[in-house]
């Protein structure tokens, strides 16, 4: 466990200015103010300094100073983050990488790019283009979070059936340990000597290490790719379909489901032409090579009929396709338009037990007197149920926490987890409790003791102390006192 | 099939109490890998059975004994595939072994790794407690990723009892071009090809022949076999199962086997003697005499790692060496799962 911090905001920041630009080590609460939260808005903490160095050296030196005076060090890079896993800690360190914005190279030949942290996910794919190339992950907020975050939480995307997570796209990382020295994890080969230290680092939350430099894998960009576009008029005949196209041996680029009241906040707000009576719409996106395309485009138009579609729709040009996409993907603020607020949670199902999770759900959505829409990414499982609330009626927030709680402990029922890949940071922690037992969280916080032996690396995020874990537990067999407000305090 | 965990933590816990190391044997195919270790014998391999398979969920569970050739005949059946392509060195082979050795075959930079398609893991940890990490799902980010940090770890973190692997459908066509290239213009060839949006799925150069290997639907392997060059292979299927399997003639040969995985596109080390490439250029097979210092070098220079694969003297390091801080690093998370260091001690470094 930390203990307070053996120097002053004053003193630190003095110290580091020896060093860092004055103008980017921020001690005022005025400027600090916008880092008191990433994208999940609803937890927050003023941190007690906010640094942006501009070289690795300078990360070095930061984190020699931090560990010397043991002050917490959370790692930022673009805030995009939906799980607190960037809230400051109050009397920690905000070190952004936000400097670190340079594509320092492309091997077009080894098809590969190295990137400071801070590059933009979108940019990879943009700059590999010229040479017929892109990065594979391409989560939802691709346009501005960066690799180096995506590094953090393993992020997934749309893709990541056919194209693998972060994990499988990445060759190397460069990172700064607690105690302020660079070590390299993996290489340019495809594997390295002694333990996959580079899987590890993979979704570790920013708890292990500071990532200062990222080597990733670019793919050819295939000739072409199409979407099928299905209504059905259940949601089981909309989950038998995503197995009869797998049981098929297709493995879609993408295959998203939505369910009816998703459809028709989508199509209200991108006008795309879904079907609104639907209760469900699949989206099946096949790439290959034109041969291989026409091939899979034919056998799933006709499989979704089979599994008894109202409605088939398979885009004719690459404006149609993105139109039929950019509902799916304006799913989100779609969904923001018909509420105050939305809460986007991020369990993972076995699909087979999809018909029972989103019946348990209209049922916990009755019973917590809340709306909720579902987004899915149907060919790896991860639900994304948006539960709409309004952060201005007294306990609302707390009741959509509950239910949200209640969503997650359900996928670890029916052989899920409680996420997929927006992490846990601060928001998950007590649901760590319900998927693992003491002993495997000992294990974890032993694991992260070999990185970070005093515990100063985003401290109070991704794995919970055993204390906590008591206290979670005795809080769900009370469930009477799940309506007292909490603070949001890790 | 047989679920014999409480057998195998009882007998953690008894080397525990005595702090006797133990040696973790599946089904001794992968012997000849790492360093030798004095120990107990620890047999995973009674502990069998799969324990979980849904096809459509393209996942499946096995106990960390179960013969590879048992997991592939199930997933067979339900046209199937382990598409990491394990090696079998013999058909004991398991998969708790192809975990620990991190092996995979041809299809690697293409298809992943073993590493690429684990799932969770069920593993008893040096304090003899049995513990369950990631999950049977595609996408899992809970916790730290105990189950991939497995792979190429040589059973040194503990003994994996259970896998859950993601599997995926067989291929609807395959097809192997073969052509004669020499080994200086192979390297830049090799990887043009693998940057065509075309279903390559292996790319290996021996004696002076380049093989390209296409699998997918129909129409695009016939269509892409049409349009590059190279004749069809008729014994293919033999072919990759023997270089998957170190099974070629090349590998029928008693000097000592290296193993570089390296960049790609790097140029081949200069060494005179016998060279396989295969991954498209990201693993070179040599077999010669050598030694480990000189050949890091050489692996540095091509911007990746070296290993003695087999044979050779395994009394010193087998495997690159490791900088100062990773070595710290890697010595305090085997003491964070096995404190009394009795699982395989010396089997990956002599100072593991």
């Amino acid at each position: 466990m930390i203990e307070a911090p053996r120097i002053s905001r004053a003193d630190l920041a003095r110290q580091l200015r020896e060093f860092v630009h004055s103008d980017y080590v921020i001690a005022d609460d005025e400027t600090l103010k916008p880092y008191e939260c990433d994208g999940l808005s609803m937890y927050c903490e003023m941190p007690m300094i906010v640094v942006l160095p501009e070289t690795v050296a300078q990360v070095q030196q930061i984190m020699r100073v931090c560990h010397q005076y043991q002050v917490p060090v959370v790692a930022r890079g673009a805030g995009t983050g939906l799980s607190a896993g960037a809230m400051p800690h109050a009397e920690g360190v905000v070190l952004s990488l936000a400097k670190f914005n340079r594509i320092l190279s492309i091997d077009s030949q080894a098809r590969s790019a190295r990137l400071q942290p801070g590059v933009r996910n979108l940019a990879i794919s943009e700059e590999a283009a010229q040479y017929g190339l892109y990065y594979g992950p391409d989560p939802s907020s691709q346009i501005a979070c960066t690799i180096g975050g995506n590094v953090a939480e393993n992020s997934g995307g749309v893709h990541c059936l056919k194209y693998g997570l972060t994990v499988h796209n990445i060759l190397s990382v460069e990172m700064v340990t607690v105690e302020g020295e660079k070590i390299t994890l993996g290489s340019d080969g495809l594997d390295a000597c002694g333990m996959d230290l580079l899987a590890l680092i993979t979704g570790s939350e920013g708890l292990l290490g500071i990532i200062t430099e990222v080597q990733v894998k670019l793919l050819p960009k295939p000739e072409k790719a199409q979407v099928v576009m299905a209504g059905f008029d259940s949601v089981q005949n909309a989950g038998d379909a995503v197995g009869g196209i797998i049981a098929h041996g297709i493995i879609p680029g993408g295959l998203e489901m939505m369910d009816g009241f998703a459809i028709s906040a989508a199509e209200d707000f991108a006008q795309a032409g879904y079907p609104r009576e639907a209760q469900a719409l699949l989206l099946c996106e096949v790439d290959g090579t034109n041969e291989e395309v026409q091939e899979h485009i034919e056998q799933t138009e006709s499989l979704f009929r089979q599994f008894g579609a109202t409605s088939v729709r398979t885009s004719q040009s690459e404006e149609e396709r993105a139109l039929l996409w950019k509902g799916r993907k304006s799913a989100f603020p779609a969904v923001g338009r018909i509420s105050p607020d939305y809460y986007c949670m991020d369990g993972t199902i076995p699909r087979g037990q999809l018909a029972r999770v989103l019946t348990e759900m209209q049922e916990m959505s009755r019973r917590f007197d809340l709306r909720v829409a579902n987004v899915f990414h149907a060919g790896d499982g991860n639900l994304h149920p948006l539960i709409l609330f309004d952060a201005n009626i007294p306990g609302e927030f707390e009741r959509t926490e509950a239910f949200g709680s209640a969503i997650l402990e359900l996928c670890v029922e029916v052989g899920g987890c409680i996420t997929g890949e927006h992490g846990v940071g601060v928001e998950k922690i007590r649901q760590m409790a319900v998927q693992f037992d003491d002993r495997e969280l000992e294990q974890f916080n032993a694991l992260k003791a070999a990185f970070d032996p005093n515990g100063t690396l985003n401290p109070g995020k991704g794995v919970p102390t055993l204390r906590q874990c008591q206290e979670y537990r005795a809080l769900v067999r009370n469930p009477n006192s799940i309506s007292e407000p909490k603070t949001a305090e890790a | 099939m047989a679920d014999i965990s409480q057998r195998l933590q009882d007998e953690v816990l008894a080397a525990l109490n005595e702090s006797r190391p133990l040696k973790i044997v599946g089904g001794g195919s992968k012997q000849f890998m790492g360093r030798p270790v004095e120990g107990t014998e620890l047999n995973v391999g009674e502990h069998t059975g799969i324990v979980q398979y849904q096809p459509v969920e393209l996942v499946m569970t096995a106990r960390a004994g179960t013969p590879l050739k048992e997991l592939e005949a199930a997933l067979a059946e339900n046209n199937q595939m382990l598409a990491f392509e394990p090696p079998y060195f013999s058909d004991q082979a398991t998969i708790g072994g192809t975990l620990a050795c991190n092996q995979s075959g041809p299809g690697r930079p293409w298809t992943g790794s073993v590493r690429d398609h684990v799932l969770g893991v069920r593993l008893i940890n040096g304090r003899g407690e049995h513990l369950r990490f990631g999950g049977q799902v595609m996408k899992n980010v809970a916790g730290y990723d105990v189950s991939r940090l497995q792979a190429g770890a040589l059973g040194t973190l503990g003994l994996i009892t259970e896998v859950s692997l993601k599997v995926m459908p067989k291929p609807a066509a395959t097809v192997t071009l073969v052509q004669d290239m020499a080994l200086d213009e192979v390297i830049p060839y090799m990887n043009a090809r693998a940057a065509e949006p075309k279903p390559l799925t292996a790319a290996c150069w021996l004696d002076d022949r380049l093989y390209l290997r296409l699998s997918g639907a129909r129409s695009a392997v016939d269509a892409t076999a049409a349009q590059w060059q190279g004749e069809q292979y008729e014994d293919a299927e033999a072919f990759w199962a023997g270089l998957r399997d170190q099974k070629l003639d090349f590998f029928n040969d008693d000097k000592p086997l290296w193993r570089f995985s390296v960049n790609s596109t790097a140029p081949n080390p200069g060494l005179d003697g016998d060279w396989l490439v295969d991954w498209g250029g990201a693993q070179r097979w040599y077999q010669g005499d050598g030694e480990l210092a000189h050949m890091e070098e050489l692996a540095a220079r091509a911007g990746g790692q070296v290993s003695l694969f087999r044979g050779g003297d395994r009394s010193g390091e087998v495997m690159q060496s490791q900088p100062a801080a990773l070595k710290a690093i890697q010595q305090r998370l085997k003491r964070s799962f096995d404190p009394e260091a009795i699982f395989n001690p010396g089997r990956l470094y002599t100072w593991m």
